[in-house]
């Protein structure tokens, strides 16, 4: 009894910093966020009196709500784009490969050097006198630069996948390497070609990391800053672009925190439909 | 086995695409050339040279090394005594506070850095190093918490429990039979922690005041066309310096991990 009681005890003071660490920079950001978004910017201070107009101007602004929805759908194409193609990475290195460690290790060592400097990165490889086209004109593939890399959702849509790329590959990967070989075992035993086993039992299976994959890089996406404007041009902005302005030039701090807190919100509904969803897929098909 | 072999194609293709832009700024910061482009005009170190005489710069890559050296400190001292305790200890709201500590991984990066400012700016405290230095410590905690999880998982009890019988204290035991035990795992966790600080950008951007760490400079030099071969040169140490420590706290993991097994 003693025992248990000074286990109880200690296991809540060792966990108790970080708990609380973590628990009051969540809350604590996220209730005066909230307070600000009902507050008003008037030039150098802000009214306190409580107001929804910060709101009403966010779900009228044709702006905020053309970004929103881009910054979604960007997201929503980096998470298809990244997630299909980097399955048949993560299949390959979990059935096939013989030296997984070395491989796994040489998926992950581009992606320990800084996020900004691969994005920028990019915006040197796509741009108009930039590193693919000279390298396409030098070797006589084209005549004139390509214009349509660099400045747009697909630039964005690359830089992206490629930053997410491990964060795809590691989830499904451990799926993978979860499956009970006896079930596919079974499988062909009981007549299935390969490509059926594939779809009926290797695919369900991996569900659960397809989700976990899709979320680590759809929640972040959204709100993300430095690829869209290092590389999305007008064309490419996403909410993130919009809540810095609010933040800095535009100096109207209730907005930005209005902002902040939609984009919050709609992250996490659609995070979790996309989760309902695709778990309800998965139980159908087996 | 021809399926295998298109599988190995596309893997390595794949790979290529990955390690494109990571190789493209080491190979234009020896162009000789202002110019980001094919053909590379010739060979040369200036760029590199050049970095040694810029104030600013040295300024903010010492305010990077303050910011991820708190940190690390910060974040694998609360990882350390959270990952013990979730590994060995049970106590009501475990698997709540578990959940809430990998939180940061998943919020998207504008709204951490946006809140935050708010927050601190309520609470009187000014863009500056120790609101980054705060902010840091959030972001790297759950990969401190991760790695020191890994750690406790393959350490085996029975040592603690054999070090208590023997008549150790509790702060005796933990200095001399659970430490060192976990010791790469600390130093991985402090490494990892590191470097997820000092190559942080959004937040330091937004906290950092008119304390620029070393990303917040960069980002101010992407501007001038003219710096830009410097900006290859810095960006290519940075690499080398992020990717050098990883491996070395990829060697640590691993110890920590195969010691027990």
């Amino acid at each position: 009894m003693f025992k248990l009681q000074s286990d109880t005890s200690r296991g809540m003071t060792l966990a108790a910093p970080a708990t609380l660490y973590v628990g009051l920079l969540v809350a604590a950001p996220l209730a005066i966020l909230l307070a600000y978004s009902m507050w008003t910017q008037t030039y150098v201070s802000i009214d306190r009196t409580p107001t929804l107009a910060n709101y009403r101007e966010a779900f009228t602004d044709p702006l905020v709500r053309h970004l929103m929805i881009r910054s979604i759908l960007i997201a929503g194409s980096v998470t298809l784009v990244t997630v299909a193609t980097a399955y048949p990475i993560a299949y390959f290195i979990a059935v096939k490969a013989r030296k997984k460690t070395l491989w796994l290790l040489l998926i992950t060592i581009p992606f320990w050097s800084s996020y900004l400097l691969r994005v920028f990165a990019w915006k040197l490889i796509l741009g108009f006198n930039g590193v693919m086209n000279s390298a396409l004109m030098v070797t006589g593939l084209i005549d004139e630069p390509l214009t349509f890399l660099l400045y747009n959702e697909f630039a964005v849509v690359l830089t992206l996948a490629h930053a997410w790329a491990p964060f795809a590959i590691l989830p499904i990967y451990v799926s993978l390497q979860k499956i009970d070989p006896s079930l596919l075992e079974a499988a062909t035993d009981l007549g299935d070609s390969a490509a059926a086993r594939f779809f009926r039992v290797t695919l369900p299976l991996t569900i659960p990391g397809i989700i976990a994959a899709s979320l680590i890089i759809f929640i972040p996406t959204v709100g993300d800053y430095v690829t869209p404007s290092l590389v999305g041009g007008s064309d490419g902005k996403m909410i993130a672009n919009l809540i810095q302005v609010q933040f800095g030039a535009a100096n109207n701090w209730p907005l930005g925190a209005t902002l902040s807190l939609l984009a919050m919100l709609a992250v996490g509904f659609v995070a979790i439909v996309y989760a309902l969803g695709l778990t309800a897929l998965g139980r159908r098909i087996r | 086995m021809k399926r295998a072999n298109g599988l190995l194609i596309y893997t390595t293709l794949y790979l290529a695409f990955l390690y494109l832009p990571v190789l493209l700024l080491p190979l234009f910061s020896f162009n000789d050339g202002t110019i980001v482009a094919f053909p590379i005009k010739g060979w040369t170190l200036e760029w590199y040279r050049q970095l040694g005489a810029q104030d600013t710069l040295l300024n903010s890559l010492v305010n990077s090394l303050i910011v991820g050296v708190t940190t690390a400190l910060l974040a694998t001292s609360m990882g350390l005594f959270a990952a013990r305790a979730y590994v060995r200890n049970r106590f009501p709201g475990k698997a709540a506070s578990e959940g809430l500590v990998m939180l940061p991984l998943v919020i998207p990066g504008i709204i951490v850095a946006s809140s935050m400012l708010v927050l601190f700016i309520s609470i009187g405290l000014k863009p500056s190093l120790t609101a980054v230095i705060l902010g840091h410590t959030f972001l790297a905690l759950p990969f401190s918490v991760s790695i020191m999880k890994s750690a406790f998982d393959d350490f085996d009890a029975s040592l603690e429990e054999a070090a208590y019988d023997l008549g150790s204290t509790v702060m005796e035991t933990f200095r001399r039979v659970t430490l060192p035990v976990v010791a790469p795992g600390i130093v991985s966790s402090f490494l990892v922690t590191f470097t997820v600080s000092f190559d942080e950008f959004v937040l330091a951007f937004f906290l950092a005041g008119n304390e620029p760490t070393l990303p917040v400079y960069i980002w101010s030099q992407l501007r001038f066309p003219a710096k830009l071969p410097n900006t290859l040169a810095l960006g290519s140490l940075l690499l080398l310096a992020s990717v050098l420590l990883l491996v070395i706290a990829e060697y640590f993991r691993r110890r920590s991990t195969s010691k027990s097994a």
